[in-house]
């Protein structure tokens, strides 16, 4: 398991990386941190004739927080993330998220842009994103834009990005008191990819919750917003709403669970979430 | 930009090495093949098995998921070079007490990743030693001794009395 032979270029800038992959038609790749698009280069699943590696690239590591924007650079590590605590603080949903995200080595390399960008349907982070409505930023040949993220995920393994494209930032709203995040998956292994798992958050009123997004990941080609669950969350019903998800998804089985499994794990899934929205402090 | 070979200059286990590379090349190759640094081992090759795992730049990651290319100006450590140095003499010596390893395939990847853990200091319980540990396979021991031997060796540096 050796990759096929490819060419190597370090990008010294975003512009400089963008027409790197212009020259070379669509058969040049970026490297961010590698620990997909390596494993897939070593199964030769592709073999493109060059990888620019972005990895040192200025100005894209860093998370911030402004007028209510909690801003991750594409090249922000897992590791980063997760120990961060202006995440933890406004942005607890992708701090509930991340430990879930492979295995330690794995994280102390990969990116939170490399996971977006790669868009797996059974990765945690493109289903935060789309839970927390998140806004993509992307920089290509006529310049940047910026992209919801339910514009964004377009099916398995297919985005916005065009093969001249780089995601550069990824924006979500901070969180405040106000601010309720859920997250759970079940894995064969911790850390291995979701048999299903779900990503949540909500606004906690008076009564119960409100604006109730759930967004499943590892039950369809890309992240799957639950919402006849969601309206039945919003009403306060958990009984209504595990029902709802058997309209909400339609999940095909694959090598790991079959698609009723999948539906009842939903459902387990949903529950467990609920819980963490309802108890978090007010 | 090119497909031949790049120069590369970095550190492994404290040596400046000076190699030409092919950019295909992953670290754990390079580090088996190129300098005979055998006690990292290529396992599964996508990232999966965790016996591949090595330090770069002070942080584990797996051998087989970075290019060597890409430890250009890295300082990279393997079980070889930590060995020498004594900083896991203890935790070696726990595995060996408890055989905490039987065909040993996996123990460098496993010893180079609980340090990791180890080195923030504390005392892991040993949910947290298998959340650290859960992408390292070992086929022979069922995990239980590696378990024990990294939560004594956590206690013994912890000063933690069991």
């Amino acid at each position: 398991m050796k990759p096929a032979a490819f060419a190597y270029a370090r990008a010294r800038s975003v512009e400089h990386a963008i027409s790197l992959l212009g020259e070379h038609q669509g058969d040049a790749r970026l490297l961010a941190g590698g620990q997909s698009l390596i494993a897939t280069l070593n199964m030769r699943l592709s073999s493109p004739s060059l990888l620019v590696d972005i990895n040192r690239l200025p100005d894209l590591g860093a998370i911030s927080v402004t007028a209510g924007i909690v801003e991750f650079g594409a090249l922000v590590r897992h590791v980063q993330a997760e120990q961060s605590e202006t995440v933890a603080r406004y942005a607890p949903l992708i701090a509930r998220a991340m430990p879930h995200i492979a295995h330690p080595a794995i994280r102390n390399r990969g990116t939170i842009g490399g996971s977006i960008a790669f868009a797996d349907p059974a990765a945690e982070l493109p289903a935060c994103i789309v839970a927390l409505g998140g806004e993509l930023e992307i920089a290509g040949p006529h310049g940047r834009r910026s992209v919801s993220a339910e514009a964004f995920f377009k099916g398995m393994f297919e985005t916005e990005l065009g093969p001249h494209d780089l995601l550069t930032a990824i924006r979500v709203p901070a969180a405040d008191a106000k601010t309720r995040a859920g997250f759970a998956e079940l894995a064969r292994r911790h850390g291995d990819y979701a048999l299903t798992g779900l990503a949540a958050c909500a606004r906690a009123t008076a009564g119960g919750l409100s604006d109730v997004h759930l967004a499943y990941f590892g039950v369809g080609t890309m992240p799957v917003r639950a919402r006849n669950a969601e309206a039945a969350l919003d009403a306060g019903d958990i009984e209504n709403a595990v029902r709802a998800i058997a309209t909400d998804l339609d999940p095909a089985g694959d090598l790991h669970a079959s698609a009723e499994l999948k539906s009842h794990l939903a459902g387990v899934l949903l529950r467990r979430v609920f819980r963490q929205l309802s108890e978090q402090p007010t | 930009m090119s497909i031949e070979s790049c120069p590369i200059v970095l550190t492994v286990n404290g040596e400046t090495v000076i190699e030409n590379v092919e950019p295909r090349t992953t670290l754990v190759d390079f580090l088996r093949d190129s300098l005979g640094l055998t006690g990292t081992r290529t396992g599964c090759e996508h990232g999966v098995c965790g016996t591949c795992t090595v330090r770069v730049d002070g942080t584990i990651v797996r051998g087989c998921l970075m290019l060597a290319v890409q430890c250009d100006g890295a300082r990279v450590e393997t079980i070889e070079g930590v060995s020498d140095t004594g900083e896991i003499a203890d935790l070696q010596e726990n595995f060996r007490l408890r055989n905490a390893l039987q065909c040993g395939f996996c123990t460098p990847g496993i010893l180079l990743t609980a340090q990791e853990l180890l080195s923030r200091g504390g005392m892991p319980d040993r949910e947290a030693i298998r959340l650290h540990l859960s992408g390292n396979y070992c086929r022979c021991t069922g995990y239980q001794a590696i378990i024990d031997a990294v939560e004594t060796t956590a206690r013994q540096r912890t000063g933690t009395n069991s």
